[in-house]
């Protein structure tokens, strides 16, 4: 479904991810996961369209897409939920979702698609006319990735769901998209640098040291490799 | 008591023409942090286009409106290509300097097509007509013009607040890099919003031109009381401009009768800085 080849990339020409090849397939759980700092929120933002490559190629069903802008790109199924939350404060918690929705035009749709959501994360049909910069850490995350359903995506890219939310929450947000993954066949890729959460949860992984793939596999196999238990699980 | 009266009418009439110049001010401002200091000149440009739409075609600037207003329009549009796009990711003083000379070359460029000299919209089908509420007098240009501007902020802040693609400029606004990421085309929001700004401003001048001289210097001070009317408001709350500059409109003119008119504007901008010591985020900032 979506192929990266080759991809340097990284800010103003100054590259900080290294030709990285990875791949994801319809309904798979992939995450990429590595240390702060490795790139992993790079390569997303690449994909998403709000950088553009230094080298290499990204392809979507069949389709190269590295050259779109990041407004294109969604159109094409891709939804991305950005690292550390990102709500638009000032906006209701409905007025959030609705941009969720800005790229389909039918308005029954798009209730449907908020009646789903608001399923999934009961916590959000509660407050809805709030404001979103008054809710807690979590329900914002819960925002962030209920505003991507809302796109209705094929593909959807997290960025560190984790970053300043409790472990319960981690634990509870990460089996939300496992949920959404299996049950509406959303495709996910999944950037964390929460590395045995994340691998367990995955069905692939890849491992990302100072903006190099060192490692792929099943979730499974990267957890009981040296590497990982070494560098990452302090065993 | 009937004086009064009068001045708190004639006041508000003229303050909610600055509210909408300063409306569209301050959609810029809170859409890109950008202070457009040519904004006074787009509005003189308006005037301009309704006197010659006037001296030439014998047109009432009533029907020469949305002329004006899409002259306006053009003008946001080109300022927003030309101008603001190149120093959109530099340092914000750049894009300050940049409108400021924007500003001065609109303002000289005028001089030298139009020449310096005071231009009157001598007859429209307002001219000279009033109406007597109780005592107190209202001159219909005046009246018009102030519906008018009403009207339109009106309008603006209902489509920002509740139509789509008014959405999509306020999530702009909070953050560029999301809104794309909702699949917003963030480069045609700026645009959009340049161009209604420019038709605000454009509005306001023509239902001006009736009223006041037309001269490349005129926009020059409502662009001014606009800056004070915004910061008053609180940047990028149009509500927030509205009522500034009703309340400006008022202070200019019950103050100016008082004290002298020479001190009228010294007053709207006196309580401006009053009003920053205590509260930098204006009136009715967040």
């Amino acid at each position: 479904m979506l192929r990266v080849k080759n991809l340097t990339t990284g800010y103003d020409g100054v590259p900080v991810v290294f030709d990285v090849s990875l791949e994801v397939n319809q309904a798979e759980f992939v995450a990429i996961v590595g240390s702060n700092g490795a790139g992993k929120t790079t390569i997303l933002r690449t994909i998403s369209g709000l950088l553009k490559p230094i080298s290499g190629e990204i392809e979507f069903e069949g389709k190269q897409i590295h050259k779109l802008s990041a407004h294109e790109i969604v159109r094409l199924g891709i939804a991305h939920v950005p690292e550390g939350r990102h709500v638009f404060g000032k906006m209701s918690v409905k007025d959030n979702l609705l941009m969720g929705a800005y790229t389909l035009n039918d308005r029954a749709k798009v209730n449907k698609l908020l009646n789903e959501v608001f399923e999934i994360f009961p916590r959000l049909k509660e407050r809805e006319n709030q404001k979103a910069e008054t809710l807690s850490g979590g329900e914002q995350q819960m925002l962030a990735v209920g505003r991507a359903l809302m796109a209705e995506p094929k593909l959807m890219l997290v960025d560190e769901m984790s970053l300043g939310l409790m472990p319960m929450m981690v634990d509870k947000v990460l089996e939300t998209l496992k949920q959404i993954n299996k049950e509406k066949g959303v495709t996910i890729l999944l950037v964390e640098q929460k590395v045995q959460e994340a691998l367990e949860m995955a069905d692939r992984g890849y491992v990302l040291q100072t903006g190099r793939i060192v490692a792929h596999g099943t979730g499974k196999e990267l957890l009981e490799s040296d590497l990982v238990k070494k560098a990452y699980l302090g065993m | 008591m009937s004086m009064l009266a009068q001045l708190v009418v004639t006041g508000a009439l003229i303050g909610s023409v600055y509210s909408l110049v300063a409306v569209g001010l301050t959609l810029v401002w809170g859409l890109m942090d950008i202070l457009n200091f040519a904004h006074g000149d787009f509005m003189m440009i308006s005037m301009y286009t309704v006197f010659w739409l006037y001296a030439l075609l014998k047109w009432d600037p009533l029907v020469s409106l949305p002329i004006a207003a899409l002259v306006a329009a053009m003008i946001g549009l080109l300022t927003y290509k030309l101008v603001i796009k190149r120093v959109l990711n530099a340092p914000g003083l750049m894009a300050l300097l940049a409108t400021f000379g924007l500003s001065l070359f609109i303002r000289n460029f005028a001089q030298f097509l139009w020449s310096p000299n005071y231009r009157f919209v001598g007859e429209s089908i307002l001219s000279g007509k009033k109406l007597m509420i109780f005592d107190v007098i209202v001159g219909l240009p005046q009246l018009v013009a102030a519906l008018g501007s009403i009207g339109m902020t009106f309008a603006v802040a209902l489509f920002i607040k509740k139509t789509k693609f008014g959405k999509a400029i306020q999530a702009t606004a909070q953050s560029r890099e999301i809104a794309e990421l909702m699949g917003v085309d963030t480069e045609k929001v700026y645009m959009f919003t340049f161009a209604l700004s420019g038709i605000c401003v454009g509005v306001a001048g023509t239902l001006l031109s009736g009223i006041f001289p037309v001269y490349p210097e005129s926009g020059a001070m409502y662009g001014l009381l606009a800056f004070v009317i915004v910061a008053l408001g609180g940047f990028g709350n149009i509500w927030g401009a509205f009522y500034a500059g009703i309340m400006i409109g008022l202070a200019e003119t019950i103050g100016g009768f008082y004290l002298g008119t020479q001190f009228k504007y010294a007053i709207a901008f006196l309580i401006y800085l009053l009003v920053l010591q205590f509260r930098p985020k204006g009136l009715f900032g967040w």
